[in-house]
């Protein structure tokens, strides 16, 4: 785990000065004697749709829901729009919060319209003005022709998207959605996911929304907020979650990710699959080992009678192959081949790490800075990168 | 950024959003409502002039004990005797009509006790229609007295068997086969996979209607009543009636509220510890067990349960319409004692009603010690005797409230504290439907807890609403004891009537409201019927 305090710095970097619509102050909820939600801290910057990433069980859904105000925190604040509403003796109901949310089932009022569902939560505006604004949510859901309907006539997406108006219509401060595509079939998701995204930057609000679909949460996040046993892992750019993990468990969570073992020497990483000319930053503790993340295209496998590693397993990709090989050590490392490869189970083959970037490497779970050593190295990949 | 660092509070550990005072005090108010009957008894029981311990230990107390013991026994394993052999016949043999049986079979449970006890006494009693129907044959110009023992127990077995097996009936639709098939396979024997499977996995099923059977015996004062036996009821009516002592009557009240209570509890117990035994099975129907030359001995007994349960109340029923119409008596008589039954259990059905919603939305929504509390006081106030919870707010009403004493709010109350279960069975069943998103997508919307109950949650519980009221309603309209002892001076009811009527021996009178009772009482075991299957 890294420190709150550099965290909450590089937030500041990424939303700027102004001011939280959403902040969680190192926020604790315990079920029994387990936390959640383990003293976690978070801003949502207006405007900025936020991706809760995690698998199941990680505390993402407590978190919606400790903003909701369905859940109190036992320790810590939640402050919304500039106002406390939990912690330090402060308790503000779900209802007084001014905080709009999609359920994952929807949630919707099966005995009344859509109109009536997107009215529903108008009640404190003036009669006059809730036509017009129920009007304007269901026209930017696209929704305004099937006013009429009630919630079983619709299809999913379609509830979806009235979910999502009846939320907005009130004009809440944000909106928080719990794992919203889960129940959509993969191809409307893909669909309904690009619509959820032009609509909230259409109502220019900011949004939470959890998930634990990598895909989903770097497509659709400005930021990405990954939470694994109650505590962030890691907040940022998709393209920093991506590129630059900051844990192991970051790194383990995108794509098929390997982590072999290395030794830090003058010339560089030492592996089982060969030396990795790269530097590290100073080691701050222990005797030089650390972790390489290795994906399936920086392994180079070539037939080679007095190879180490051993073919385990083929795994055909269409277009490419994915081999599994084994290390002397008995550690499994994968390699993307193109399909023109083509190597027997059981085959000997010489394994080499051969990455045209540096790789990210982990001591105890925690990303060190890394430079690659000396000047560039030749590109390497070869077929690899096919 | 503006909001300030994260400093350490003092909470609570994994506190839940607490109990929204909407929700708990009126729990509160309806748990208090439901002790005070049992609280008044103790304390009036306690404030007895002799002492306690003389009351109890009084000779009369252990004969009324045994009494009530012996008939409870008795009815319970007559009950099983004759419900388990048919609940078998119909559900697994090739019984011809096999499905009529099983509807004919179920049938009696919805003559209530005192209606059945004087049919009986019409049939059976010494100078009844059997003694008519056979004086030209043997001469005789009496038949034995049945008052008292047998009387009871014939009556109570006749009419309270069904329970039973309804229950073992739902125990062999639910029980896999091949479990049986298993044991035959081991080499088993038919007979003695019976004895060494089937009776040991229906043995829940037994127990949980035996218990059903068991507590009506407790709780029955009109069939008791009819027979002029004495147990625990017809004691606590006779003291109360006569006035002799109010204490003792509380005494013995107590007793049977711990002799209920402990039936329950039996019941729990033994009923947890077997239920996971019974998985839902494999839908695989039972093999069918032909009855070969058996046939004939069936249907036989099918036949005599099916004449005494059935043919029996209907016609007498016929038999006392008959007499009531030639005496000019109409219909039109019992329009009035039908308005006024119709009135309180409306009154009752709504009161229970509002009583069970908050323990209902509490159960299902929050859950928590309140709420198990309430529930548990609730069942164990369902078991007690209508006539015992009568009589404590009859006491009560006499000495603290005596503005309410005989009217028809105290009586509305009585059947609200009795019948509340009924109504918060089906209550729960629809809450539990409602997904609890929905109430929190109307609390991110703006509404506070109690709007969203309104707008949201009832709307959407409606159906179970109608059910718990149709169902209390129902229930409240054969309501004898309680409404004997609270209704208001000259407030007859049908119920009342009936018993008026039969107990002065104008049996002719009892037609017309006996027939729209039964009526009512189909409809309600209909209903009943209808939400256990909902369960099983």
């Amino acid at each position: 785990m890294y420190e709150i305090t550099q965290e909450t710095r590089r937030d500041r970097r990424a939303v700027g000065d102004r001011p939280a619509v959403v902040a969680l102050r190192a926020v604790t909820r315990r079920f029994g004697a387990a936390a959640a939600v383990d003293r976690l801290s978070l801003d949502v910057a207006p405007g900025e749709i936020l991706a809760l990433l995690g698998p199941s069980g990680s505390g993402k859904t407590t978190l919606l829901r400790l903003i909701a105000g369905f859940e109190r925190p036992d320790d810590g604040e939640v402050w919304i729009a500039g106002r406390r509403v939990a912690g330090g003796g402060e308790w503000v109901p779900p209802e007084a919060r001014g905080v709009g949310m999609v359920f994952q089932d929807y949630a919707l009022f099966p005995h009344l319209t859509v109109a009536e569902n997107v009215e529903f939560g108008l009640h404190c505006v003036l009669v006059a003005e809730r036509g017009p604004r129920t009007a304007e949510v269901l026209d930017l859901v696209g929704m305004r022709g099937l006013a009429a309907r009630y919630p079983h006539e619709l299809s999913g997406g379609e509830q979806q998207r009235v979910a999502l108006a009846r939320a907005l219509a009130p004009r809440p401060f944000a909106v928080l959605l719990d794992e919203p595509f889960s129940n959509l079939d993969a191809d409307l998701r893909r669909q309904v996911r690009e619509e959820v995204r032009a609509i909230l930057t259409a109502a220019g609000i900011s949004a939470v929304f959890v998930t634990h679909d990598q895909e989903e949460a770097l497509m659709l996040g400005h930021r990405v907020a990954v939470v694994n046993a109650g505590r962030l892992e890691q907040v940022g750019t998709p393209e920093e979650i991506f590129h630059a993990p900051r844990t192991r468990f970051v790194a383990g969570f995108f794509g098929r990710a390997d982590f072999l073992p290395a030794r830090v020497t003058a010339d560089g990483l030492e592996t089982e699959a060969g030396l990795v000319a790269q530097r590290v930053a100073p080691v701050a503790s222990g005797d030089g080992h650390v972790e390489l993340l290795v994906r399936p295209d920086d392994v180079t496998i070539a037939a080679a009678p007095d190879g180490t590693g051993t073919v385990l397993e083929r795994l055909f990709a269409g277009s490419e192959i994915i081999y599994r090989v084994a290390l002397p050590s008995g550690r499994v490392l994968h390699s993307r081949q193109p399909h023109t490869v083509e190597l027997p189970r059981g085959a000997r083959v010489a394994v080499r790490v051969a990455p045209g970037h540096p790789l990210a490497c982990f001591q105890h779970g925690a990303a060190l800075e890394v430079e690659a050593a000396g000047p560039p190295l030749p590109r390497e990949r070869g077929e690899a990168t096919a | 950024m503006r909001v300030p660092e994260a400093r350490p509070i003092v909470a609570g550990r994994g506190r839940a959003v607490p109990l929204p005072a909407f929700l708990a005090v009126p729990v509160l108010l309806v748990s208090a409502a439901v002790l005070l009957p049992v609280a008044y008894l103790v304390v009036r029981a306690a404030g007895a002039d002799e002492g306690v311990l003389e009351l109890l230990l009084r000779g009369r107390t252990a004969r009324v004990l045994g009494n009530t013991v012996l008939l409870a026994a008795a009815v319970t394993a007559t009950s099983v005797a004759v419900a388990v052999p048919l609940a078998w016949l119909t559900a697994r043999t090739d019984l011809p009509g096999a499905r009529t049986w099983s509807v004919l079979a179920a049938l009696p449970l919805v003559v209530p006790s005192y209606i059945g006890g004087f049919m009986v006494v019409t049939v059976f009693g010494p100078v009844g229609a059997l003694q008519r129907a056979l004086e030209p044959l043997t001469g005789l110009a009496r038949l034995p007295d049945l008052h008292g023992f047998v009387g009871a127990w014939l009556t109570l077995t006749l009419f309270a068997y069904p329970y039973v097996l309804l229950s073992v009936r739902a125990g062999f639709r639910g029980m896999d086969p091949s479990l049986e098939e298993a044991s035959r396979g081991l080499g088993e024997g038919e007979w003695t996979t019976f004895r060494r499977v089937t009776v040991p996995l229906l043995w829940p099923w037994i127990q949980a209607g035996a218990l059903l059977v068991a507590l009506y015996v407790l709780s029955d004062f009109g069939a008791v009543a009819i027979m002029r036996f004495e147990s625990f009821t017809t004691a606590i009516y006779l003291q109360y009636q006569a006035a002799l002592n109010r204490s003792y009557a509380a005494v013995l009240s107590l007793v049977l509220i711990a002799l209920a209570a402990g039936v329950l509890l039996a019941g729990e117990q033994r009923g947890r510890a077997r239920f996971h035994r019974l998985g839902a099975g494999a839908k695989r129907p039972a093999r069918v067990v032909p009855l070969g030359r058996w046939r004939p001995v069936a249907v036989g007994f099918c036949a005599a349960v099916a004449a005494l349960g059935v043919a029996m109340p209907v016609g007498v029923l016929a038999y006392w319409l008959a007499i009531g119409m030639q005496h000019g008596d109409a219909l039109a008589r019992v329009l009035a004692p039908t308005a006024r039954s119709l009135a309180a259990s409306a009154l009752g059905a709504g009161a229970t009603l509002l009583m069970a919603l908050p323990v209902a939305v509490l159960a299902v929504r929050h859950g928590g010690a309140l709420a198990r509390f309430t529930l548990r006081v609730m069942y164990v106030s369902y078991a007690l005797p209508g006539l015992v919870i009568a009589l404590a707010l009859v006491f009560f009403a006499a000495r603290y409230a005596p503005a309410v004493y005989q009217t028809l709010g105290l009586l509305v109350f009585a059947y609200a504290v009795h019948f509340l279960p009924q109504a918060v069975g089906p209550l729960r069943s629809a809450l539990q439907q409602v997904s609890p998103s929905q109430e929190e997508a109307a609390r991110t919307l703006g509404r506070t807890a109690p709007d969203v109950l309104w707008t949201v949650t009832l709307p959407l519980v409606r159906p179970g609403m109608v059910a718990a009221a149709a169902l209390v309603f129902l229930t409240i309209m054969k309501e004898l004891p309680a409404t004997l002892l609270l209704s208001p001076t000259g407030f007859e009811t049908l119920a009342t009537t009936i018993w008026t009527d039969a107990n002065d021996g104008r049996f002719g009178r009892t037609g017309f409201p006996a027939l729209v009772l039964l009526a009512v009482s189909s409809v309600s075991m209909w209903l009943l019927l209808g939400q256990e299957g909902g369960r099983a």
